[in-house]
């Protein structure tokens, strides 16, 4: 028989991962919806406003569209592979959100009950996220091989090219966090840049603007988002990797697109702007300040933080235009990972050094 | 241990059922009327050639899967040397040993860019 507290941790866990799951899987409404209206703020038009106050349904009557659309599979594809490319682009992007942190722990006051504000720790954290977000590409090069189509088969090509020179970039810029926190796990990353905005892996002068800028960069191809996203490059390639997708089938692409778009955000603000510590903490100046409070207040940093993460992304997308595929391989291996070598090697120097 | 992975197991779990159960209430709702023109591959409206996956692509974009899986390992190597570095008693000589490591692989990387595999024209 084993113990309450075992019995207990466990349908946490249960509860945890089903509103995590319904969140992220809910996420794409409010998203397209932002992101339309972003939009037509950029383009001086007003984006959707017919339906509901402002558009806000909008999104709602996409989903009942997508979800009355015929499921198109074309004749010559391979049937079972298309069928399960979807499947396998949207399950690890929700996987991943599991090692994802938005606080350490709450203590419920009165039972004296410690609440993680995590669903697992895990102590290779960056590791897990980089691999499991990694099997992503699975889907996008499946879905477009067994599409049989030609602009479905480059557009797969393409995405797993891209998708695996930055992969490389993405994982030095991850070594660079751990270097600077000296952990894999995500909570421990987030708690040693604690104390104030001075502490965020963001201000290790002079390398830590560095490795920002190589993440950034590296993560905007990797969730294949404008300036980089020659997958979906619609004056060569039709729709790319999603030409022959149509209904639900399609819209679980998107999803997994966005969902990666809010990974990449919560990732950026996790390993370089201090995930929920608040920019001045009160402890620096000697204000008490209760445990619970300092909490929810560092919840509502972590997201606020993320938000502007995802603006930036939005206003990306609409203010540049599309790299060509040379230059976007150029940029990929002649620049960011000649730098991420160096900038390894300066770390390592000021980390035994200054330390 | 366990109750450390158990999550990933359950959100894989969870995120496989919603989506055939919205794939499922998909198929009850959307109609289903395939003809041929319908199911051809999408051409801009021309007669499709041939096979497109029948293995016709550029051998380019396989010099650059074995440059990832050089480059990779190489940070997967990366990853417990920049978590102990910090360790007094080791760090001088880990550090000199990844020194030589990376030059190696920026010797691979140089050989690469003079062969010409990094560029795309």
């Amino acid at each position: 028989m084993p113990e309450l507290g075992l019995i207990i941790e466990v349908v946490l866990i249960f509860i945890k991962v089903y509103i995590v799951g319904m969140i992220l899987f809910m996420l794409p409404l409010p998203l397209t919806w932002l992101e339309r209206k972003v939009a037509g703020r950029i383009q001086v038009r007003l984006g959707p406003h017919r339906v509901g106050p402002k558009g806000l349904l909008q999104p709602f009557a996409d989903m009942v569209k997508l979800l009355l659309k015929e499921d198109i599979i074309p004749d010559k594809a391979d049937r079972f592979l298309f069928k399960l490319a979807p499947l396998l682009a949207m399950i690890p992007a929700f996987a991943v959100f599991v090692a994802i942190p938005v606080g350490d722990t709450f203590t419920i006051p009165g039972i004296d009950y410690v609440f993680k504000l995590y669903i697992s720790d895990m102590n290779v954290g960056v590791l897990y996220v980089l691999a499991i977000g990694g099997l992503g590409i699975y889907g996008i090069i499946f879905g477009g091989w067994a599409s049989n189509s030609k602009y479905s088969l480059l557009g797969g090509l393409r995405s797993a090219a891209q998708m695996i020179s930055y992969e490389v970039a993405l994982s030095f810029a991850a070594i660079g966090v751990v270097m600077m926190s000296n952990s894999l796990s995500l909570v421990e990353i987030v708690k040693s840049q604690g104390g104030g905005f001075w502490n965020w892996n963001l201000f290790y002068l002079p390398v830590g603007p560095v490795w920002f800028l190589i993440f950034f960069i590296a993560s905007l191809a990797e969730i294949n988002r404008i300036p980089f996203d020659l997958p979906e490059d619609e004056g060569t390639l039709g729709s790319g990797f999603h030409t022959e997708y149509s209904g639900m089938r399609f819209s679980f692409f998107m999803l997994a697109e966005y969902i990666a778009m809010v990974t990449i955000s919560v990732l950026a603000v996790v390993f370089f702007f201090g995930g929920w510590m608040p920019p001045i903490d009160p402890a620096t100046f000697g204000i008490k300040v209760p445990a619970q409070i300092m909490s929810v207040w560092g919840i509502g940093w972590f997201i606020a933080k993320v938000v502007v993460f995802i603006y930036i992304f939005m206003w990306i997308r609409f203010t540049l235009p599309r790299y060509r595929y040379d230059q976007l391989m150029t940029i990929g291996w002649k620049i960011l990972i000649p730098v991420s070598l160096i900038t390894v090697l300066v770390t390592g120097l000021m980390r035994i050094f200054l330390t | 241990m366990l109750l450390t992975y158990l999550p990933v197991l359950l959100m894989i779990g969870f995120a496989t059922i919603m989506a055939l159960v919205v794939l499922f209430a998909s198929s009850i709702f959307s109609p289903k009327n395939p003809y041929k023109e319908k199911n051809k591959p999408w051409e801009c409206g021309l007669e499709p050639i041939g096979e497109a996956n029948k293995g016709h692509f550029r051998v380019h974009f396989f010099i650059i899967a074995i440059l990832f899986v050089i480059f990779d390992v190489e940070t997967l190597f990366l990853f417990p040397w920049a978590v102990l570095l910090t360790d007094k008693s080791i760090s001088l000589f880990i550090f000199a040993e990844m020194i030589i490591f990376v030059v190696v692989l920026a010797i691979g990387l140089i050989y690469a860019w003079k062969k010409g595999a990094l560029d795309w024209v």
